[in-house]
């Protein structure tokens, strides 16, 4: 039997010391019409069995190569630099628990207080907690801290926030008793005027930057609209963007959050990513999940702990600023390895190629027939909306030359129902890019041809 | 032993990786964006060369303790070998690399593992369906009780009270606080299982759900089960299972049998995915056919040729619980697990960790104090109440047993058993291990009458000492600031205590 380790005389020395003549007396608490004859399951496979199955499986999905993948949404392909990897495969860090123990966990501890240094300089705001479980859910606790602290249950999406983190705040509004209210609007970005005459009573405003357009917002603009209401600001933002674009702490967001997915994970079909939350002084004890601070032991050496645990369910239960306890540490690990291989000119790199290519795409697909800018005019990052004639042509024509073309938006914005949106990072070489061209201009105009 | 933070050895100067270029025309930055919205200064990250990156980390790895070198006595927390297949498996390319965006006759074989794993886990826990969106337990006990708040709703009732034992999980109360419910507890009777007459006392027409683990955080088989069922059930409200204990049933009996109406699972526990120093870990829902119009969405779904969808249209789905469908690289481990162990294999399993807990549990007699009595099922709760002569205390034992290269079991949990000492060992210790974990404790124990006060000072052979949480609450530094940066504490000045 794979992964179990007694062989039947252990398992009779063990009864015998209990002094059990069988194992089912050690279920006789377990009522008799309970008990199952058998799981109604296939029995167990070799291990090569087993990985054949999975291997079957994931061969049956078609992979597009990362230079041809052209399409974002909130999860992009980069390149992962082996060290992470390396770094979180090790079985020291990824098979540990939770560093409640702490003599005994100094490296976790150590690699979260670096994580929250990392994000909080990252974000321009002076405290980050140790992760959340991605940017969906980081919203939606951004929003709880705001209705806790301000006292108010109105809290107002300005205009294209990822559809899904609204959906996500929503429920979480559903049940927390705070009315989640969404502006929407026809423009790409929202401004000030759309929001004015909705933010009576609100706790907060949230946006994305660059939103889930890829338009980029005037941040500073929506902060004191927000502040003018006395709801707080909170800013979604893309993390690899802040190697460019003014953290959110330079514009006066209250909390910045964001999905880090892109700081050395695998897209992974959606998940594990990594949601990450940063704050004020004044709001640290609002924040949900874990925190490590730094600590001595008598003899005076550094140490780091988990703490303000006051705020957590294993200490206030029904009182706790928020009912997460795992959290995605090994996910967090990884973007502090991403981080740190990169330094400060990397990430910034690393964003520059990214936008350069988006907006080189940008100007060649617009000089084809049948696309045009969404929004025109409007500044974005890596990642723009495009009318396409017979969008859904294009996409298949692209998908037959292995490439997965940009993002449609018509089932989330009906209004939307022509319109893509298209994502560069480091990955999409010029050629990926001239090949994505190259394969929707018209058999007759080609280059060449 | 101690290792610099990377801010720490950070020097300026050091240049980039070499990345690439971007080899296209296109307008700067500066000049394509407006000039408010690019930064002024760059982020401050420390940079290392890969050779010192890869040592840094390397080093502070060694200073953990994890699954991989030894055993973790953590009750409640199921900490079982993680098998290094499964990581294969997260690592396929065609798992690994797979946009969610991608257009679903794309993504085929994801589905399908979806839907398999989703058939499996329906079978061990005995529900009708399962949603595996959910990114943790905690996450899958709101989604659960978010789902029974929106049936009541349907009903055309607004239940306001949620029902926890005294004994739970400090999830289940923040869980449904969370979901805007009324926290009201029920006590434990004298044999450590639910109260029958208490639970009688608290329900009524406001009750919306009780929420229940079984076997108990004691590690005892609530005996009444089906009797708390049906008067669960008899007042309107819905019985809802806290999966954290699920590792003592596989293959023995069943949540959804018992009565359960919703069950969550922590894949991270029972189905072996790693704890990764305290996540990602997966926490999927089961529910009765009542409460599945009320799913997250998108369920997956197939047809009847056998191609797979996502079923984006339920009307009367509480939406969604996060982004995309769930920790899929986590499902994928617990799919691997599930087809290597079946069912022969998972019920051998949860046999092979009741009867370990019990032996561990024999041997600890006129060790530590048992309040309970037992059989016990997969975990234990011993008190370290017969050391307080010597003015031992629980924290002392753990802390003994960090010294003598053991992790520490769950202490001071559940908060009904005074100096709890909670031990889960799992079925994938060898009974050596378990012997020497006894040999340990046992030392512990003569060394409380002994030399009380050495045990007082352990651990001394681990990087740091014992450290002062107390101080480090009080005035928190949460973030490494550069020196001369000026700000000294990175939060406020208060009194605060962590325990």
């Amino acid at each position: 039997m794979p992964y179990l380790v007694h062989s039947d005389e252990d398992r009779q020395a063990m009864l015998a010391a209990i002094g059990a003549a069988t194992l089912d007396d050690l279920l006789r608490d377990i009522p008799s019409s309970l008990r199952l004859p058998h799981l109604a399951l296939p029995d167990g496979l070799s291990e090569s069995e087993a990985l054949a199955d999975v291997r079957h499986l994931a061969g049956r999905n078609l992979m597009f190569e990362d230079r041809f993948t052209f399409r974002g949404g909130g999860v992009y392909r980069r390149f992962i630099p082996a060290a992470v990897d390396a770094v979180i495969s090790k079985p020291e860090f990824y098979t540990a628990y939770t560093p409640y123990q702490a003599e005994a966990s100094q490296g976790w501890l150590q690699a979260m207080f670096e994580f929250q240094t990392l994000i909080a300089e990252l974000t321009g705001m002076e405290v980050a907690n140790s992760s959340l479980y991605d940017g969906a859910t980081a919203v939606a606790e951004a929003a709880m801290m705001a209705v806790v602290h301000t006292g108010r249950k109105r809290v107002v999406v300005a205009g294209h926030l990822h559809p899904e983190y609204v959906e996500v705040l929503r429920c979480y509004g559903e049940g927390r008793g705070f009315e989640m209210f969404h502006v929407k609007h026809s423009g790409g970005v929202s401004g000030p005027d759309d929001l004015a005459g909705e933010l009576d009573q609100a706790a907060a405003v949230i946006f994305q930057q660059p939103n889930f357009l890829g338009l980029v917002e005037d941040a500073e603009a929506l902060c004191a609209v927000a502040h003018d209401a006395g709801a707080l600001a909170i800013a979604c933002v893309d993390p690899i963007s802040l190697g460019l674009l003014k953290p959110p702490g330079a514009y006066g967001a209250d909390i910045a959050v964001g999905e880090g997915q892109q700081l050395g994970l695998a897209p992974s079909f959606g998940g594990p990513h990594l949601g990450f939350i940063a704050t004020h002084p004044e709001l640290v004890r609002r924040l949900p999940g874990r925190l490590v601070g730094e600590a001595h032991d008598e003899q005076g050496r550094r140490g780091f702990v988990l703490t303000l645990t006051a705020r957590e369910q294993h200490i206030r239960r029904e009182k706790a600023t928020s009912n997460i306890c795992t959290n995605h540490a090994l996910c967090a690990l990884a973007a502090s390895v991403y981080l740190t291989y990169l330094g400060s000119d990397g990430l910034r790199q690393i964003a520059e190629v990214s936008f350069r290519r988006a907006h080189h795409l940008a100007e060649r697909l617009q000089e084809l027939e049948g696309f045009e800018p969404a929004f025109p005019g409007a500044p974005f990052f890596n990642e723009f909306p495009l009318r396409v004639r017979d969008l859904d042509g294009v996409l298949r024509r692209l998908q037959d030359r292995g490439i997965l073309g940009g993002l449609p938006l018509g089932r989330w914005y009906p209004e939307l129902a022509d319109v893509a949106s298209f994502c560069c990072t480091e990955l999409n070489d010029p050629a990926a890019i001239d090949a994505l061209v190259e394969a929707l201009t018209p058999a007759g105009t080609r280059v060449g041809a | 032993m101690t290792e610099p933070l990377s801010y720490e050895k950070s020097r300026p100067g050091l240049p980039a990786p070499r990345l690439p270029q971007a080899g296209v025309e296109a307008p700067a930055p500066e000049a394509a964006l407006p000039a408010g919205a690019l930064r002024e200064h760059p982020a401050d990250l420390p940079r290392l060369s890969e050779p010192e990156l890869m040592r840094h980390y390397s080093r502070l790895s060694a200073m953990n303790y994890s699954i991989s070198e030894n055993f973790y006595p953590l009750g409640s927390c199921t900490m079982k070998y993680n098998p290094v297949a499964n990581e294969q498996a997260a690592r396929l390319p065609g798992f690994a690399w797979l946009h969610p965006y991608q257009p679903e006759e794309t993504a085929q074989g994801a589905l399908e593992l979806m839907w398999r794993l989703e058939r499996a886990l329906c079978e061990i826990v005995g529900v009708d369906r399962v949603c595996l969106q959910p990114a943790a337990g905690a996450h899958g006990e709101w989604t659960a009780l978010r789902m029974i708040q929106a049936y009541h709703r349907a009903r055309g009732e607004q239940r306001t009270q949620v029902l926890v034992p005294d004994s739970a999980h400090g999830t289940n109360p923040a869980s449904a606080a969370l979901t805007g419910y009324q926290v009201v507890e029920v006590r434990s009777g004298a044999d450590g299982r639910i109260s029958l007459s208490d639970l009688e006392a608290k329900l009524g027409p406001d009750v919306a759900a009780l929420m229940l683990t079984n076997p108990n955080t004691l590690g005892l088989f609530e005996r009444e089960i089906l009797e708390v069922a049906k008067r669960v059930h008899a007042s309107g409200a819905k019985l809802y299972y806290d999966g954290a204990n699920l590792n003592a049933l596989m293959g023995i009996c069943r949540p959804g049998d018992m009565g359960f109406d919703a069950v969550h699972l922590n894949l991270h526990k029972t189905f072996t995915t790693p704890h990764g120093g305290g996540g990602p870990g997966a926490g999927p829902v089961g529910v009765k056919a009542d409460l599945e119009p009320f799913l997250p969405r998108p369920t997956v779904e197939v047809d009847s040729e056998g191609a797979y969808r996502l079923d984006f249209e339920r009307p009367q789905s509480i939406g969604r619980v996060r982004s995309f469908y769930g920790n899929f690289g986590m499902l994928v481990r617990a799919y691997a697990y599930i087809a290597a162990m079946g069912g022969d294999g998972l019920t051998q399993a949860s046999e092979d960790a009741v009867l370990a807990a019990n032996y561990v549990r024999s041997r600890l007699q006129g060790v530590l104090d048992l309040p309970h009595h037992g059989p016990c099922q997969h975990e234990f709760v011993a008190s370290a109440r017969n050391l307080a002569p010597s003015g031992v205390r629980a924290v002392d034992v753990a802390k003994g047993l960090l010294q003598r290269g053991f992790y520490a079991p769950t202490i001071y949990f559940p908060l009904i058993v005074p100096e709890a000492v909670m031990i889960e060992p799992t079925e994938t210790e060898s009974k050596a291990t378990l012997d020497a974990f006894v040999a340990a404790l046992q030392d512990i124990v003569r060394q409380a009458e002994s030399d009380p006060d050495a045990l007082h000072a352990q651990p001394t052979n681990l990087p740091v000492g014992r450290l002062d949480e107390v101080a480090a609450a009080r005035k928190p530094v949460l973030r490494w600031q550069r020196p001369g940066s000026g700000s000294e504490s990175a939060s406020e000045t208060s009194s605060e205590t962590s325990s």
